[in-house]
């Protein structure tokens, strides 16, 4: 068995990555998940997170919001609504979105605005995290 | 009879507009170009969502096995009484008949549906300021209002096509998802020009929800090019260098359809169920983010087109000023002449 697995990840926007790679660590919604070559099929919804994976010992990191993942033993495809490498995260957006999310926690409304404000806390935090990772 | 210093004034006068007219249409064929991209870029991802739904659908008993009732609101049917119509239409004008004839066909779409309640969404600001002109704005509906039935605007997004986004399609899709679920419609349509190249392009009037089926949508209007549009778009894309043929999409067609298609036994790491759920709102996403793709690529086009046409009216016009101007050129120096030789003549 080979030692790599393509990975392939597209959002609607465009193909993001189409690389091989050793091994990755990605999001899933139950926890992360990580793959190395010959990974049982299997098929998951992604939450909110970091792909981190590698390739000839480089690391790579990316944030996702939200995707969806097929794992085959020589393949993976993630489908993600957004998947941004470090240098295409916009860090001040990300930190505004951050401060008016914790402002929005605290003034306490209505349960939809709370989850939705965390929702946006996380994904800001994620994309300042993989901003500061270097690719 | 004109003055010449008149006529050669109206040429340069011309001669300017063509200008600008040749420049405008090397334009939109630039972003032609550009927006053709992007909706090819957007295409694996839509195929692959469609695919995984598909096979979703089949494991993960979408329909109720005793009644058939979908388990899903989004696959419910209603009786239609309610109807948001999302008009997409361009922000900019000088697009030939571009914005015009879309706004028609959703004239004849909501009177097709007269009596019903209509909500309309418009998107782009020609569609904005005419459908301001017919009907007033309100707030969207709720599902307890007892107002008779009416035709009201309830949003717009103006000055947004320049530069499509996922994010915009994603929160028209949440909201629009959200007012059906909760029983406030009972139908969304959505209107715009398809468009598969230069010279496959079709007024459509699409039906986004209730899904009936995965990767099909019901088309309530479907309007055709006419030959002659046909005719005027080959020659304006010829003389910008624009392909005619639609983009190859064969091989990233064939790469998408293999997602999670696959015949091995997966594990789910979320029951098929709940997976559906969660990707069934993105389709909706989706299909409207395809459909203002398609809806910038064709504006550019009709804008191009036209700018052609505009283009060669100012060279036919520049040819017939440049003759009336020779004539009386010419019929000014045989006066001349004439009143020398006469002159001559006389003494």
């Amino acid at each position: 068995m080979s030692d790599t697995f393509q990975l392939e990840i597209v959002t609607p926007e465009k193909m993001v990555v189409k690389d091989v790679a050793e091994e990755a660590q990605i999001p899933g919604s139950n926890g992360y998940l990580g793959i190395l070559p010959g990974h049982a099929p299997l098929i998951t919804e992604l939450a909110v997170g970091e792909i981190t994976y590698r390739n000839n010992a480089i690391t790579h990191h990316l944030s996702v919001a939200w995707g969806f993942a097929e794992v085959l033993p020589d393949k993976v495809t993630i489908l993600a609504e957004t998947a941004e490498r470090p240098d295409e995260i916009d860090k001040r957006r990300a930190l505004e979105a951050k401060q008016r999310a914790e402002e929005r926690l605290k003034s306490g409304s209505t349960e939809v605005d709370f989850t939705r404000a965390q929702d946006a806390l996380q994904r800001a935090e994620t994309r300042l995290q993989v901003a500061e990772q270097k690719t | 009879m004109a003055n010449i210093l008149d006529i050669r004034r109206r040429i340069r006068s011309v001669t300017n507009t063509r200008q600008i007219t040749k420049a405008m249409k090397m334009v939109s064929a630039a972003k032609l170009r550009r927006a053709q991209d992007r909706a090819l870029a957007a295409r694996p991802y839509a195929q692959m969502l469609t695919n995984v739904l598909k096979s979703l659908v089949t494991r993960a008993e979408v329909y109720d096995p005793e009644t058939g009732e979908p388990k899903h609101p989004l696959l419910a049917q209603r009786p239609e009484n309610r109807i948001l119509l999302i008009v997409v239409t361009g922000d900019k004008g000088l697009a030939g008949a571009f914005n015009t004839n879309i706004l028609k066909a959703a004239m004849r779409f909501l009177e097709s549906k007269a009596g019903k309640n209509l909500e309309i969404e418009a998107i782009g600001r020609k569609g904005r300021d005419f459908l301001r002109r017919r009907y007033k704005s309100a707030q969207p509906r709720s599902a307890e209002s007892q107002e008779p039935a009416s035709t009201t605007i309830i949003g717009e997004q103006v000055g947004v096509l320049g530069k499509i986004e996922y994010g915009l399609a994603a929160e028209l899709a949440e909201r629009v998802i959200d007012r059906y679920a909760k029983d406030e419609i009972d139908s969304v349509y959505l209107v715009y020009n398809e468009f598969k190249s230069v010279i496959a392009q079709r007024l459509v009037v699409e039906r986004i929800l209730p899904i009936e089926k995965i990767g099909v949508t019901e088309m309530a209007q479907a309007q055709e090019m006419t030959l002659e549009d046909k005719e005027r778009a080959i020659e304006a894309a010829k003389g910008a260098g624009v392909g005619l043929r639609p983009a190859d999409t064969r091989e990233l067609d064939a790469a998408a359809a293999q997602f999670a298609t696959a015949q091995v036994d997966y594990i789910y790491e979320q029951p098929p169920g709940e997976l559906f759920k969660s990707l069934l709102p993105k389709y909706v996403s989706i299909l409207i983010f395809h459909g203002l793709l398609e809806s910038v690529a064709a504006e550019h086009a009709a804008r191009m087109t036209a700018m052609d046409a505009a283009t060669n009216n100012a060279s036919d016009m520049i040819d017939s000023l440049t003759l009336a101007m020779n004539r009386v050129r010419q019929a000014k120096i045989t006066k001349e002449i004439i009143e020398i030789v006469s002159g001559a003549a006389a003494l």
